[in-house]
């Protein structure tokens, strides 16, 4: 397993940004993984996500899940935590997933049409 | 339904999740010679008592306090069913609990495993507290990814770190690529 090693040395640039960030958040993306989330394409929304934060090299946002949060009929929902403010977007697809990221988490603007909820 | 089982496997595993595994193994085995695919989900979770495994491939039972439905294990039992093959659970209260289901490889109706680098790569970065053990065998061929050794080199960097993962994704996907999925 050559990974193992090229790790060794990925975790000395992994300290270095820690470091930078003062092991702080700037934000929290919570996506619902019950049965109903995945049947409704969650983990493809996942990984949107996930993909859209390495190519901005975001390393201070968390990806988490969470069960389900009783509105099935609404999934993928996906929940963002930013600046003390929680969101909840419903029926987010792959492209969703990339707005989420690009217009909430980077430029910090709510977007409108997608929300299903929110916590103050 | 689901329409790819890499999908009932996450689904599954969020099961074990639930339940508190602090290791949960899952273990995908392609036998072209028997024409047999199995799939096995062990973890080490709060497990389940005899009464609720005999119930649990019934959809009205569930631990689930959203709703009054359960249809992760129906699902997978549908399937297993309807593609000549069987689910079986075998659980202890306070040990763990191990799900294996199979079907015929070939069968028309088998759904195809799909994208299982997402899925496995998604629940390790999402459960970074969560050791996770995956291997993929595809007949003689195997490839097997454990979190534990990972974390053993990180020491106190966590898992779902963003350069971990990326490297973490670029290893199951190459991974699977060599045994040709």
């Amino acid at each position: 397993m050559t990974t193992l090693d090229e790790l060794k040395k990925l975790k000395e640039q992994a300290l270095k940004d820690i470091k930078t960030r003062e092991g702080k958040a700037s934000a929290k993306i919570v996506v619902g993984m019950g049965t109903c989330g995945i049947a409704a394409g969650a983990r493809d929304v996942t990984a949107a996500i996930m993909e859209e934060i390495e190519k901005r090299n975001l390393s201070d946002v968390i990806v988490t899940q969470s069960g389900c949060m009783g509105y099935c009929e609404q999934e993928p929902l996906v929940e963002v935590e930013k600046d003390g403010k929680k969101i909840v977007y419903k029926k987010v697809d792959v492209e969703g997933a990339k707005k989420i990221v690009a217009e909430h988490i980077v430029n910090g603007n709510v977007i409108g049409d997608m929300v299903f909820g929110q916590e103050n | 339904m689901m329409p790819e089982l890499s999908l009932n496997i996450m689904d599954l595993a969020e099961n074990c999740i639930r339940a508190e595994a602090t290791l949960v193994e899952i273990a995908l085995d392609e036998n072209i010679k028997t024409d047999i695919l199995s799939v096995k989900i062990i973890d080490n979770g709060k497990g389940m008592t005899d009464e609720f495994v005999k119930q649990i491939t019934n959809p009205f039972i569930t631990t689930r306090t959203t709703r009054k439905v359960g249809l992760g294990i129906p699902f997978v039992k549908q399937i297993a069913d309807m593609c000549e093959g069987e689910l079986k659970i075998d659980s202890t209260e306070g040990v763990g609990t191990t799900i294996s289901f199979s079907m015929k490889l070939s069968h028309i109706d088998r759904p195809p495993v799909g994208n299982i680098a997402n899925t496995i790569h998604s629940l390790i970065v999402l459960n970074p507290e969560i050791d996770f053990s995956f291997s993929y065998t595809v007949d003689e061929e195997e490839f097997k990814i454990e979190t534990k050794a990972w974390k053993e080199i990180l020491g106190e960097i966590p898992i779902n770190e963003l350069s971990i993962s990326t490297a973490l994704k670029k290893e199951i996907t190459e991974g699977l690529k060599k045994i040709g999925r």
